[in-house]
């Protein structure tokens, strides 16, 4: 691969427990491209795209070895900073979760907690992250309703808006579309092809068109390991391994 | 009729009476109660000072002292059940010390009323020197009422989905930005409702209050919360038990509950109306 990495985990090992949910995982996920990670339930993938924000800090039986570089730099050495991470690594979620407030608070909110005060800077920041999330002409008139008022496939918007307020390199992404209907999917699917000149995506999903579709890389999980990781089209035209050319065409999954 | 039909209506019936049993005893405690103490009720019986050894006057003083020590002892008792539960639900991490609180809260829960108010005797009144006051008994009463407050603080706190907290740590916010901005609100109607469940049972408490600071008569309200007070719950003891003239101060003892009834009703009207409020406003 010719272009920069972003994220590059080394010998990354997982454990829930006395369950080994990663086992050796080494991968190089480069820059402003949209890598796919895909794989049947309970392969790992949702584990090792929270580990790229930490997010399975919170999860108190999660033990983890090995390293995760973002920037060259390994996120979970002592020294980190978790929420300056965070403010680096964006993160949307499986099922709409916007703060039950309303519209423009729930992109406010971030700006505001780290240290942006000023109403009208705050104001330029909801209208671009809502403009950029194609979400603004369908709400710059009601930003004072509840987030809870919108659809799901706008509340994912949504979501997706709060997390560029906080201007990430990195928006990982698990499963965001598991819960939509296909044409706000197919709106989200074209957003993150736009953001992806920006931002460095990175999706989970278990639709396989899905990640044909959005992605430039793959990377095809199974049973807590990396199977195969490579450009889309090779991965889905021409794997190398058995098992995903057995996953990838429906045999199993 | 096949005996199998019978049976489903005895066993209808029976159920049936059980509800209508509870509705019975609430029924005619209502109607003891108003009938013996609604004549009594008037302003001057809420506003003066008992009179000719408690046979004639009003119940002001124990009026005042009750909800004075209800308000002691919620300000004492709320900061301490709520921090309590946000500790155990959001920042502890399993272990001995998360155990022993956990221990703690339901050992008290169980504990006598009584035992409340020897404990309060003996480490308000005596010796941390506090004499037989307000503060002594609103320690006491809170101590009472902390387990009440915390289970359903933690229940109230574990509503909250965790997509919400999940939502906010992603985007940066600390633990403690998550969970003052973002679950304690969703989370506080919860807590208060619980809580003043938990305070209008302390206000009809009388054996905690007797042996803390709740005094017999007194011609002054309490001059500060080190000093004692008259309190609802025990002067209808007193005045039900203790009276030289029993017959003569029967009607004060009927209006006295039934004051005491009203505050205890009007407190768990206010939970229900705030409960229901914020059940509409936040849905998930």
């Amino acid at each position: 691969m010719s272009e920069d990495i972003e994220i590059e985990t080394q010998k990354l090992n997982l454990w829930y427990g006395d369950k080994q949910a990663l086992k050796n995982i080494y991968m190089r996920i480069p820059e402003e491209k949209v890598t796919a990670i895909i794989g049947p339930s309970g392969c790992g993938k949702s584990t090792l795209i929270r580990c790229f924000n930490r997010m399975n800090d919170i999860i108190e039986i999660c033990r983890i070895k090995g390293k995760i570089l973002i920037d060259g730099k390994d996120i979970y050495d002592k020294k980190m900073d978790v929420v300056e991470l965070r403010k680096n690594v964006g993160m949307v979620f499986q099922k709409p979760n916007p703060f039950p407030k309303n519209i423009y608070e729930n992109i406010a909110y971030a700006p505001r907690i780290h240290g942006i005060k000023k109403k009208k800077k705050l104001d330029k920041i909801v209208e671009k992250c809502l403009k950029q999330a194609f979400l603004w002409d369908e709400v710059k008139d009601r930003l004072d309703e509840s987030a809870r008022s919108l659809s799901g496939g706008q509340q994912q918007r949504l979501c997706i808006a709060r997390a560029l307020a906080v201007e990430p390199e990195i928006l990982l992404m698990d499963e965001p579309c598991s819960a939509l209907d296909p044409i706000a999917t197919a709106k989200i699917e074209e957003l993150i092809r736009y953001l992806s000149k920006e931002y460095t995506v990175v999706i989970v999903t278990h639709n396989m068109q899905q990640a044909a579709r959005v992605s430039d890389y793959t990377a095809y999980m199974y049973l807590g390991e990396v199977i195969e990781f490579g450009k889309t089209r090779q991965i889905f035209e021409n794997p190398s391994e058995e098992n995903t050319e057995n996953y990838i065409t429906g045999r199993f999954g | 009729m096949k005996w199998k039909t019978i049976k489903e209506h005895i066993i209808y019936s029976l159920l049936r009476l059980s509800g209508l049993f509870i509705v019975c005893a609430l029924a005619i405690l209502l109607f003891y109660i108003l009938s013996g103490g609604i004549g009594k009720i008037s302003w001057e019986f809420l506003t003066n000072f008992p009179t000719n050894g408690m046979m004639s006057g009003g119940i002001f003083p124990m009026i005042m002292g009750t909800l004075s020590l209800m308000i002691l002892t919620m300000l004492i008792a709320l900061p301490l059940g709520i921090f309590s539960a946000i500790y155990l639900v959001e920042y502890a991490k399993p272990g001995r010390f998360t155990n022993a609180i956990r221990l703690a809260v339901h050992n008290l829960a169980g504990v006598p009323s009584i035992v409340y108010g020897l404990l309060g005797l003996g480490l308000f009144v005596v010796f941390l020197g506090f004499g037989l006051s307000l503060v002594s008994a609103a320690f006491t009463l809170a101590i009472m009422i902390l387990p009440i407050i915390i289970a359903s603080s933690q229940e109230a706190l574990r509503a909250v989905p965790q997509n919400i907290r999940e939502g906010a740590l992603a985007l940066g916010s600390t633990k403690w930005e998550t969970t003052y901005h973002h679950v304690l609100p969703y989370a506080l109607p919860g807590m208060l409702t619980g809580s003043i469940l938990a305070l209008s049972r302390a206000a009809g408490e009388t054996a905690p209050i007797i042996m803390t600071g709740a005094a017999f008569y007194m011609t002054h309200l309490p001059s500060s919360v080190f000093d004692e007070f008259m309190a609802l719950p025990y002067s209808i003891y007193t005045l039900a038990t203790q009276s030289s003239n029993v017959e003569a101060t029967r009607p004060t003892v009927f209006g006295a509950i039934l004051v005491l009834l009203l505050i205890v009703l009007f407190m768990n009207l206010v939970a229900i109306i705030v409960r229901n409020y914020y059940r509409k406003k936040y849905r998930w």
